[in-house]
């Protein structure tokens, strides 16, 4: 890499910027309580919403894998009418405010949404429940899955197919054995982001699926709630957040780059 | 040289923006910041109106939300010029933060009412009725002044309810029953009445109320302290009480 000297102006501001990102989590930390820190990270509140957010974020996560596959797949081979726009609906949830999502699942999948009654007359319940707290945590995590493994398909060897196809492999073979294979780290690196951004979920949640420990109280509305009455919990459960986080984005920092 | 003008420029355009804004003497419009519990929507929002009829130098800039998460702002340094809390715990938070210009003064109570759906389809009769399995039940978290008051009522009445959700404060529970997501849930009085017919409300019996004190404050350090003791005198004032009174609050 060239290394050059930089601008003075440019040193300044990107400090400037660097300053804004590192300041609130080191007032995060001079307020972090350490004397009772293991006790206030393992008290009951704080061990329930950690044990949900773990089973929440997986399961999203594991839908969104299940869902995203294919989505990407045709994202990237199948040059359909309109599919930029399908795409572009499929990425909203990557910039829409969270709480606007959780609006909308309310109205497509509340009791009285759009589709939500007649989930309701065959008994499937998705408001106030964990599935639906799996949901809103889908809606907003999945767009992550699926660009970066689309990504990972359009920038893979096609060759590699072409060459199985021709020793005889039919197509869900050659997906299983040749093609899964070769996008096997973008699928890894699509999961992790988007189990990422399933744990930090907070506004999907808390409209859709509403707010009860044990049930739908995930880290950060734990944390949130936490704030007004007990702080040290509430920073100890940030201070989780925040250190999954970071390690995720220093492990990832290659694919996060080329992805988007 | 780019650099340096750039830098320049930047440098100016930030003292501007922190520099006091009309420094000139033309007549100047003031902002008075409000943090008001959540169930003072309409009331506020209607005071803050009728002040400003009054007033023309002044404009209101509303905080609602849970008693609980304003006080946590504003002993954070929150640029609050006034505090309406929806209990005294929280407005105590604030005095013992030395954040209380003078003592707080109580300018209205309310009452809490059961709200369902319009017309009460499921029969809801009473709090004993809340414990009913059939029914989805949502409560304001028991961290905000409405969730205590709501579990108070509850176990003044000797019922044991399992909310379905515990909202962030009273007007997303009244949300949560006016979308249809919940059948019932624990508000004020004056949730019920500012719903205007998209929820019904469900009396609870004198023996079993909760009253709720809403204590109000200027906050110490305001800027405009003479405006803000101004709103909290008018809150008292026969006009903003009988305004009050319409929503469903008590005298105080």
């Amino acid at each position: 890499m060239r290394s050059e000297r930089p601008p003075v102006l440019f040193v300044v501001l990107a400090a400037v910027g660097v300053a804004f990102f590192v300041l609130p989590l080191i007032g995060l930390l001079s307020r972090a309580p350490w004397e009772t820190a293991l006790g206030d990270l393992f008290s009951p509140e704080a061990l329930t919403a950690l044990r949900l957010s773990f089973v929440v974020s997986i399961a999203a996560t594991a839908l969104a894998v299940l869902l995203g596959i294919p989505l990407a797949w045709v994202y990237a081979r199948v040059p359909f009418r309109g599919r930029d726009v399908v795409r572009a609906l499929t990425t909203l949830p990557m910039i829409l405010p969270p709480v606007v999502g959780g609006v909308a699942l309310l109205f497509a999948f509340g009791r009285r949404g759009l589709f939500g009654q007649a989930l309701d007359a065959i008994g499937i319940h998705l408001p106030f429940t964990t599935a639906g707290a799996v949901l809103a945590a889908t809606f907003v995590a999945m767009p992550f899955f699926v660009l970066t493994v689309e990504a990972g398909l359009r920038s893979m060897d096609r060759r590699y197919e072409d060459a199985a196809r021709t020793l005889g492999a039919g197509r869900w073979l050659v997906f299983r054995r040749v093609t899964l294979p070769l996008i096997g780290p973008s699928i890894f690196a699509g999961a992790v982001l988007c189990w990422a951004r399933a744990l930090g979920e907070f506004g999907a949640t808390i409209t859709f699926a509403g707010n009860l420990p044990g049930t739908t109280q995930t880290l950060p509305l734990a944390v949130y709630i936490a704030l007004e009455t007990r702080p040290e919990v509430a920073i100890m459960l940030s201070l989780v957040l925040l250190a999954v986080s970071l390690v995720i984005l220093i492990a990832m920092r290659d694919r996060y780059l080329r992805a988007f | 040289m780019r650099a340096r003008l750039a830098i320049v420029t930047a440098a100016a355009l930030l003292i501007a923006a922190c520099a006091e804004p009309n420094a000139s003497g033309t007549p100047q419009i003031k902002d008075i910041n409000v943090f008001a519990a959540s169930s003072l929507t309409d009331a506020f929002t209607q005071a803050g109106d009728g002040f400003a009829k009054t007033n023309f130098r002044v404009r209101f800039v509303f905080n609602f939300g849970s008693s609980s998460t304003l006080a946590t702002q504003i002993t954070n340094g929150a640029p609050a010029d006034i505090f309406a809390s929806a209990d005294e715990t929280n407005m105590q938070k604030t005095v013992d933060a030395k954040l209380a210009d003078g003592t707080p003064t109580v300018f209205a109570t309310n009452r809490l009412a059961i709200a369902v759906a319009p017309g009460n389809p499921k029969k809801i009769r009473s709090l004993a009725d809340l414990a009913r399995t059939d029914l989805l039940l949502v409560l304001a978290a028991p961290t905000v002044p409405a969730g205590r008051y709501a579990l108070d009522a509850l176990s003044k009445a000797g019922v044991t309810a399992r909310p379905a959700s515990q909202e962030v404060d009273v007007r997303a529970v009244l949300n949560k029953v006016s979308l249809g997501e919940a059948d019932a849930g624990i508000v004020y009085v004056t949730d019920v009445k500012s719903a205007a017919g998209r929820v019904s409300g469900v009396d609870i019996p004198e023996e079993h109320q909760v009253l709720a004190r809403y204590p109000i404050a200027v906050v110490k350090g305001s800027k405009n302290a003479q405006l803000a003791h101004g709103f909290v005198d008018y809150l008292l004032s026969p006009a903003a009480q009988g305004m009050l009174a319409e929503l469903g609050f008590s005298k105080p």
